[in-house]
């Protein structure tokens, strides 16, 4: 069962994580954003079969919610229309193919070399559900924890001063 | 049975495919998608690794990477549009001042 909805979530991430980055039909940049969402969705399931339950429902809450309203207003607020058609950078996305290619096997090696490590089966005895993780993020981790509520608020503040009318 | 490996070696492919994004998209929005893909394959080896250690503080490092995640998209994004206003181009080869 774990296996069917490993390989099913997988093969949705993958086949949606091509589409956008090299969609064949469309260089709208919001049909990139919609499988970027669904890219994301197919990561939180996979996050559930990691028992990694309060990521996956921040997952969606952060990348299918926020960040994808984000990008999506940014798209329409700029009023993109498709990629222009200019001259067809051939050497340039057959490079761009050779190097991710190389990059992917390379990675792929490393992991397949690790294949028989002892950590390869180990059942799971942890849950990442929100009372075990809380209990972690404010007994370990309180200082990184303000600290990221600061970053917040620096990038609050960020964002209102680029997005004034001039910058100074 | 799924691994350990099986869970890195889709982190791997993911990866993979936000560098190609990144390589070949010419429409700065798209590149920083893709980046976006590179930072959930980071993410998604982490809690693998998290979840075969038996050990919680891979998945708290994931946390910190989505909320950092989250601030950068808004940084990032406000720039692209003060850039827009500036150039009234979001293509990357009209952004080649630094060439001459």
């Amino acid at each position: 069962m774990e296996s069917l909805f490993f390989y099913l979530f997988a093969a949705l991430a993958v086949v949606c994580g091509i589409l956008m980055v090299a969609n064949p039909f469309s260089r709208n940049p919001v049909t990139s954003a919609m499988f970027m969402v669904l890219t994301m969705i197919s990561l939180a399931g996979v996050f559930v079969l990691l028992h990694a339950y309060f990521l996956a429902a921040v997952q969606i809450l952060v990348y299918a919610g926020a960040v994808m309203v984000l990008f999506l207003f940014v798209i329409m607020l700029l009023n993109l229309k498709e990629e222009e058609k200019r001259k067809p950078g051939w050497v340039r996305m057959g490079f761009g193919l050779v190097s991710a290619g190389l990059f992917a096997a390379l990675l792929l090696r490393s992991v397949a070399a690790a294949r028989n490590a002892p950590l390869e089966t180990a059942a799971a005895t942890v849950d990442g559900g929100v009372k075990p993780l809380g209990l972690l993020l404010f007994t370990e981790y309180p200082l990184p924890f303000e600290i990221m509520s600061i970053l917040l608020l620096v990038g609050m503040v960020g964002v209102v001063v680029l997005s004034k009318k001039e910058l100074k | 049975m799924i691994g350990l490996s099986h869970y890195l070696a889709l982190s791997a492919i993911l990866f993979s495919l936000g560098l190609l994004g990144v390589l070949v998209r010419r429409s700065l929005l798209v590149v920083y998608m893709s980046l976006e893909l590179m930072l959930n394959a980071a993410n998604l080896a982490l809690v693998a690794f998290s979840r075969f250690n038996q050990n919680l503080d891979g998945q708290v490092v994931v946390f910190f990477i989505i909320t950092v995640a989250a601030a950068e998209v808004a940084v990032g994004l406000a720039l692209i549009v003060a850039l827009f206003r500036l150039r009234q181009t979001t293509h990357i080869e009209d952004l080649n001042t630094l060439n001459h």
